[in-house]
């Protein structure tokens, strides 16, 4: 193991699977010469060249098309948007041909593709530049739905999706990009299953299941609720189309209390989703009202001390899981 | 609002009515309690009174019919009022299973003057002192999970208070619940004296891991014979009688102690060890004799018992129970002894089994002199009896072996001369 940047461990992924396998190929918003907005994809160009690496104009839209056209005729593009925000102009490409075509084909024809790129509230960037955007893809059959929290995760799951025969959306974290992160070393080919949860934390008294940014605060919260007498157990979903809730309900029947945190709004979404499961899976288990922190119901604002609040915080963790434990 | 009057459980063992006679008809004003018809029960013809106030819209079962509950048989509403749908209803065999059991709240005056077979069912409210018991009827708060252990444990929720919002009973509840009433008689957990905690000596320790060790690793068995200790205690007279000019004494223990020494001689099986995969037969008698000290027990070992006299053996072990609660035993003093014998019969016991004390194949434990009648020559007689246990290893003792031995020894005690032979 070696320890890499959230961004290095998504370039080794491209890198590797670009070598593995010619019809891989990155088109995007400044991906080549620029090395990308967030240097995820430094050094491809050169290592690549420019048919392989593609630099596009500003038109999500058509660039998402025309990736979802290669992949439909055998390529395997990987799409990055510059930030997700921005895949909302390109939504349509998305949601009614990359998800559709597979099924109105009749199963003819496949779309194996990845977009990728940014995701969530950076800092003050704004109610239009801080999209939390997996609610939004995550309510769509067809697509597969991926939110990695760590280096290890985000690299192994890069992979799997590059290889994977359906759309998938690949939602990285704006502020993650550096965090270090164990990462197998060169040579360890690791591909981690898409829709397969992992336990982060093992603990017994209370079920934090979260993702993305948010998991770096649940991790936080986890120490300080130790040190208090609560052992919290974490569980990353990672992939959050399909959801794999096996280990929460096992955990769920050991610790019989669940907190949901993520950085999405509260109305629908993936919380919203693992709640109505785990009722249904784990009810006789439960000795307290399933809890979710979330992003409060707001746009997002501008100012700093707002946009704080507007997260979910260490303090809201902590006081939910004290909820659900009825402790003081 | 119109709705659809169902035939009402008169009585809780009512499965089918008939109505007798229909007291109102179409077009009447019903006021709540009006008597509507009478209904014949398996138990009697009982009144069937309204719930409700407003018009009898529709009678929908003639006079005679036998019916279950529930099944409509008039529609009660507003003068006028369309009850189209409400026949279609029960065209589609709709029943008013819900209705028929709750009357409408703000009508709950009249319903709890319902039927006097209902309220007779209804169990008799719990006693007001106990605490955190509820009402019957009155909601329980509890947790899916808590629902879930009443269920597995048949624990009646009523009677756990619960300490979650609103007072939900949670798991904590559930599990510092110690049964109904507990609550009062119990104080809490942390004013009960908690245990003494003792750090247990080294010589307790190790009886603890070594008796542990015995009774897991030694299959054990035991074997119980009941014998005449008339004529040991006479000898045992007779020998203090020539002993007391010496100012020494010997106890019936001293005695066993020999009589113990010279059956392995003559049962010679059982005075061996299982020790690995060997069977050490051993060719000297060494009894160790257990004797209880304060903070536990030792076994000082006599030599050779079978070759000293019973006033030697007597001597020794006198020496050795006293050096051996004053802890002056040498370590070698209390090792390698062939075969035990301990013995509570001091303290009334009339028998019992003790655990042997590797890598000795086996224990004798003897129990009390008991003076009861025994049956001699086909005569009652007085007898004074003692019942010996010896407790087996079954990997170098086999059933027989150790019942021959047993017989060996009772042989001797009847006929202490024998030991002389």
């Amino acid at each position: 193991m070696r320890e890499l940047r959230y961004r290095e461990a998504l370039r080794e992924a491209m890198l590797e699977e670009m070598e593995r396998d010619d019809r891989v190929f990155l088109m995007g918003e400044e991906v080549g010469h620029y090395q990308g907005a967030y240097k995820v994809s430094e050094g491809l160009l050169e290592k690549f060249g420019d048919r392989r690496v593609v630099d596009t104009p500003i038109a999500e839209a058509g660039f998402a098309g025309v990736g979802i056209g290669a992949a439909m005729v055998g390529l395997r593009p990987i799409i990055e948007f510059m930030t997700w925000n921005f895949s909302f102009v390109a939504f349509d490409q998305i949601i009614s041909n990359a998800a559709k075509v597979y099924q109105m084909s009749a199963g003819a024809i496949a779309v194996p593709i990845v977009f990728r790129g940014p995701n969530g509230a950076a800092k003050q960037v704004a109610s239009q530049h801080s999209h939390s955007c997996a609610p939004f893809y995550a309510h769509i059959p067809g697509l597969q739905v991926i939110q990695p929290s760590t280096p290890r995760d985000a690299k192994g799951l890069l992979k799997s999706a590059i290889r994977s025969n359906n759309p998938v959306v690949f939602l990285e974290g704006e502020t993650l990009y550096g965090v270090k992160g164990e990462v197998p070393d060169q040579g360890e080919e690791e591909l981690i299953p898409i829709g397969e949860s992992r336990l982060a934390r093992p603990g017994t008294d209370c079920t934090i299941v979260t993702w993305g940014r948010p998991y770096y605060t649940v991790m936080a919260a986890a120490e300080k609720l130790a040190a208090d007498g609560i052992e919290c157990e974490v569980i990353d979903p990672r992939t959050l189309r399909p959801l794999d809730t096996s280990l929460m309900v096992k955990s769920l029947m050991k610790t019989n209390r669940c907190v949901i945190v993520h950085e999405h709004w509260p109305y629908g979404g993936p919380g919203a989703e693992i709640v109505d499961r785990l009722q249904r899976e784990a009810f006789d288990y439960l000795d307290a009202p399933l809890e979710r922190v979330t992003s409060l119901d707001v746009p997002m604002p501008y100012a700093l001390n707002l946009e704080d609040k507007v997260l979910p915080t260490e303090q809201r963790v902590i006081d939910a899981v004290k909820r659900v434990s009825y402790a003081k | 609002m119109a709705k659809i009057i169902g035939l009402p459980k008169l009585s809780p063992t009512m499965e089918e009515g008939t109505l007798v006679a229909w007291t109102k008809k179409e077009g009447d004003q019903i006021e709540v309690d009006d008597l509507l018809a009478e209904v014949e029960t398996d138990k009697a013809t009982m009144e069937f009174r309204s719930f409700d106030r407003g018009v009898l819209l529709k009678i929908l079962v003639s006079e005679g019919e036998t019916l279950e509950p529930d099944v409509p048989v008039a529609i009660i509403g507003k003068a006028g009022e369309d009850i189209s749908d409400l026949l279609a209803k029960v065209e589609a065999g709709a029943t008013t299973a819900p209705a028929a059991e709750t009357a409408p709240a703000k009508e709950a005056e009249s319903a709890t003057r319902a039927e006097p077979a209902m309220a007779e069912a209804e169990p008799a409210a719990p006693s007001a002192a106990e605490p955190g018991l509820r009402r019957d009827g009155e909601r329980i708060l509890s947790s899916p999970l808590v629902r879930q252990l009443a269920r597995e444990r048949d624990i009646d929720l009523r009677h756990v208070r619960g300490t979650g919002p609103q007072g939900r009973i949670i798991k904590r509840d559930i599990e510092s619940y110690r049964g109904p009433g507990a609550a009062v008689a119990r104080a809490p957990v942390g004013q009960r004296p908690e245990p003494r905690v003792e750090k247990a000596s080294s010589m307790r320790r190790t009886i603890a891991r070594r008796l542990t060790e015995s009774k897991q690793t030694v299959p054990h068995y035991y074997l119980t014979i009941d014998a005449d200790i008339g004529p040991l205690a006479e000898a045992r007279e007779a020998m203090n009688a020539a002993l007391e000019a010496q100012g020494e004494k010997v106890s019936l223990n001293d005695l066993l102690i020999k009589a113990a020494a010279v059956a392995l001689r003559r049962v010679p099986e059982v005075n061996a060890s299982w020790i690995g995969t060997e069977i050490h037969h051993h060719q000297v008698v060494d009894i160790s004799v257990a004797v209880a000290i304060d903070e536990g027990l030792m076994t000082p070992v006599v030599r050779d018992a079978d070759r000293k006299g019973v006033a030697e053996i007597a001597r020794e072990v006198r020496d050795l129970a006293v050096r051996a609660r004053d802890k002056k035993l040498q370590p070698e003093e209390m090792t390698n002894g062939t075969f035990s014998i301990s013995n509570l019969g001091m303290f009334g016991i009339e028998e019992f089994a003790a655990v042997i004390n590797p890598p000795e194949g086996a224990i004798l434990a003897v129990g009390t002199i008991r003076t009861e009648p025994v049956v001699q020559d086909g005569a009652i007689v007085p007898g004074r009896r003692m019942r010996f246990t010896m407790s087996c290893d079954h990997r170098v003792i086999d059933g027989a072996t150790g019942a021959r031995f047993l017989a060996a020894f009772k042989e001797i005690i009847e006929n202490p001369l024998t030991m002389l032979l």
